[in-house]
């Protein structure tokens, strides 16, 4: 317990002190996850909902292929990646190993099939209540299963956030394609990693707090606009 | 004038194994105001889906008559017992289904709010659609239905969910719209409402169309086939 | 509708604000990770920096995954320490030289109270006894220079691994500061580097027990990429800093790097 209350104090200690090399880590954790879930996203939604609504032959082998997916290990996923970002892989000639951009890219792949196996019940759950209604309206599937979408916003940032937590909190991937590179690709977990492997534990766990601490502020802001008054309660009718 | 608006060719539908409706052919035509009959798993509510183009027939055809005078086909909407909104606000609920609809842009904002006054729902246009009263929901449904000019309202079940006040609201409305011209489908377990509301009374039992009567004839005659004289006796004394 | 166009505009201001790249020029460098966690490259990059203007990236990984990295060409230079290992990679072509450049030992590390006797200065001789006394050792078991010189040891001990591994021998697959954590927590002894013993902050009980063997010098040399083999390589950034390293300048820095006013590396270029 004492290790623990030690790391405590050093968590306190390193938000009060402000340092600029920590603050860049914290961004840049920050920025490579929200990007890397923007873009899973996009995608993730749109396979959602396009399964939630598709008939063909062999969809329910993708489904739960996608079931499968869920379990993907991060550091596969950045295996993977980095084959193929290698300079001796297909694409080397981009030349976009060990950056930022690689960190999205493997992030966004981690987190596709978690939005996509979430939205794509979200979407099928709300069909059923109103799918027809939609269809007599003159809405195609596809098309009501992105209004559900929108209809569903609040469970739809639920899943984003969950998507987020993954990205956010991962290692294996960012570790890999980004190379931990001090001042380029450091993140919080990849800090992390690193000082556990120096032994300085207390500071590994003190990260390990302040990466919680700093998620509970991003909740917390996306909280407020929930509100009445806040952004999301411009639309008016959100439950 | 009467213009055939939908008609069936010997359509059948089927369930797997389950023949749901057998070989029917009928013709709503324009002005129309037909009820639809039947104890539970008559098939009257599968009827009204195959005529409003739902359901597909497994067997035998749906037409739709374009119009002598235009040349354009029969526009249709309709209402279901629990009517599903979206969690947006009333107005924006009936924005979408203007859109849906392809009524031209530069209509759209006049047609919304004529149709707000039309069933007098001006007052809560801001509101979330969800935080209505049930009979101001269906009246909701009603402004969309209406704010796209059908040639035919479906109807199934429409005051099924209501209080009494609310029952009188939504049929006095239904009743105005078939004035208007619209051509009226209702599919109905409340007698009383088809003698208010109905010309025209089409009986099914077991998936098949027994009887197919001005409404009159329909309450009054002694020579009706046994199953719906059978019903009849039923279903009257608790009207 | 303009909230689907505010979140394209943020989304594209994003992945743009990512994609500029440091405009500094930069060479990517794979070492290992006892190099990075004995604090040197804190000490010698910012240096390297001040003198060229040029930024050293590193990738710190096993020396096995280093070379492999710099075979891919996914690094323009190579900084590792197994003399054997390199010298194969110069040979295969990845490159035109090796250089050394510095120097450091390993030492025996383990539990104070040292309950297998291995105290003292033949390497060999201590593995023997280790063997006899089946105590607990831990192997990094990763492929890493540390552990090409472990294995060395064992061979000059006459322990054949392959056949049968002493009591007690654990691998851990994993860096040099776990290896370390697993055994302060377990009272094991462990092979470890100078430089990352030193930083190490972990320590429970353990000491340094068997050093000085002349076997135990653990040489570090760099390599430049070769071009011919990858052609986008920055060959000439990376010569740059091989020049700088091996000038008296770099070495000075080398030789000025200290942890508890110890210094952790011993300049050798041109040796």
């Amino acid at each position: 317990m004492d290790a623990f209350s030690h790391s405590l104090g050093l968590a306190l200690q390193l938000i009060t002190q402000a340092d600029v090399t920590l603050w860049r880590i914290v961004g840049l954790s920050l920025r490579v996850s929200a990007t890397a879930c923007a873009l899973g996203a996009v995608f993730g939604l749109l396979l959602g909902a396009w399964l939630a609504v598709a008939r063909f032959p062999g969809h329910s082998l993708l489904v739960g292929l996608l079931n499968t997916l869920l379990a993907l290990p991060s550091v596969v996923v950045g295996l993977i990646v980095y084959l193929l970002l290698s300079r001796s892989g297909p694409l080397g000639a981009l030349g976009i190993l060990f950056t930022p951009t690689a960190m999205v890219i493997a992030q966004s792949i981690l987190v596709v099939p978690l939005i996509a196996a979430l939205s794509r019940q979200l979407v099928a759950d709300a069909l059923r209540d109103g799918g027809d209604e939609l269809q007599a309206m003159g809405a195609g599937r596809l098309l009501s299963a992105v209004l559900l979408l929108a209809h569903e916003r609040l469970a739809v940032a639920t899943v984003l956030l969950t998507a987020f937590g993954r990205a956010v909190a991962e290692v294996g991937a960012v570790m890999v394609v980004g190379g931990n590179i001090d001042g380029v690709t450091r993140v919080m977990t990849t800090a992390i990693a690193l000082e556990t492997s120096k032994g300085d534990l207390p500071l590994a766990l003190a990260l390990g707090l302040l990466l919680l601490a700093v998620v509970a502020a991003v909740n917390l802001v996306l909280g407020l606009t929930r509100r009445p008054g806040g952004a999301l309660a411009g639309l008016a009718g959100a439950q | 004038m009467s213009a055939a608006l939908i008609g069936l060719q010997q359509a059948t539908v089927r369930f797997g194994e389950l023949l749901a409706l057998h070989p029917i052919s009928l013709q709503i035509q324009r002005g129309d105001r037909v009820a639809l009959v039947g104890a539970n798993g008559s098939g009257k509510t599968t009827l009204l889906r195959l005529l409003n183009g739902l359901q597909q027939p497994s067997q035998g055809r749906r037409v739709l008559h374009a119009d002598v005078a235009d040349g354009r086909r029969p526009v249709t909407a309709m209402l279901f017992q629990r009517p599903f909104l979206l969690h947006f606000s009333v107005r924006r609920n009936l924005q979408l289904a203007l859109w849906l609809a392809d009524v031209p842009a530069d209509v759209r904002a006049e047609r919304l709010d004529q149709a707000l006054n039309r069933v007098g729902l001006q007052a809560l246009a801001d509101r979330p659609a969800r935080s209505l009263s049930g009979g101001q929901q269906q009246r909701l449904a009603l402004a969309r239905a209406w704010a796209v000019r059908p040639d035919i309202l479906f109807l199934d079940e429409p005051t099924a969910s209501l209080d009494p006040s609310a029952k009188r609201e939504v049929e006095a409305l239904i009743d105005e719209f078939g004035h208007d011209g619209m051509a009226l489908v209702l599919s109905s377990h409340n007698l009383g409402q088809v003698k208010r509301l109905a010309q025209r009374v089409i009986y099914l039992d077991a998936g098949r169309l027994i009887a197919d009567l001005g409404v009159d004839d329909f309450f009054r005659r002694q020579d009706l086939p046994r199953e719906l004289a059978q019903f009849l006796k039923g279903e009257l004394s608790w009207t | 509708m303009d909230m689907s166009r505010r979140f394209c505009l943020g989304l594209g201001l994003l992945v743009s604000a990512l994609l500029a790249q440091a405009q500094t020029p930069f060479i990517v460098m794979a070492s290992t990770t006892s190099t990075e966690q004995s604090g040197l490259f804190g000490h010698l990059l910012p240096a390297f920096k001040a003198a060229t203007g040029t930024e050293v990236r590193v990738v710190a990984l096993g020396t096995g995954q280093a070379l492999d990295m710099g075979r891919r060409g996914d690094a323009d230079i190579v900084f590792v320490h197994d003399l054997a290992a390199e010298e194969k990679f110069v040979a295969d072509g990845f490159s035109l030289k090796r250089l050394p450049v510095m120097v450091n030992d390993f030492v025996l590390v383990g539990p104070a109270a040292d309950p297998a006797k291995l105290r003292g200065k033949d390497i060999a001789g201590a593995l023997r006894k280790l063997v006899a006394s089946g105590s607990s050792f831990i192997s990094r078991g990763d492929n890493s220079g540390t552990h090409a010189a472990e294995l060395r040891y064992w061979k000059a001990a006459g322990t054949d691994l392959a056949a049968a591994k002493p009591a007690g021998y654990k691998e851990c697959g994993c860096g040099m500061g776990p290896a370390l954590n697993i055994a302060a927590s377990s009272g094991a002894y462990v092979l470890a580097d100078r430089g990352t013993w030193l930083a190490f902050k972990n320590r429970a009980d353990l000491a340094v027990l068997v050093e000085g063997d002349t076997r135990m010098f653990n040489p570090y040399g760099v390599m430049v990429v070769n071009p011919a083999r990858h052609p986008h390589v920055k060959a000439a950034l990376a010569q740059g800093f091989v020049n700088w390293v091996v000038s008296p300048a770099g070495q000075a820095v080398i030789a000025d790097y200290k942890i508890g006013g110890a210094p952790l590396f011993f300049p050798s270029a041109g040796k």
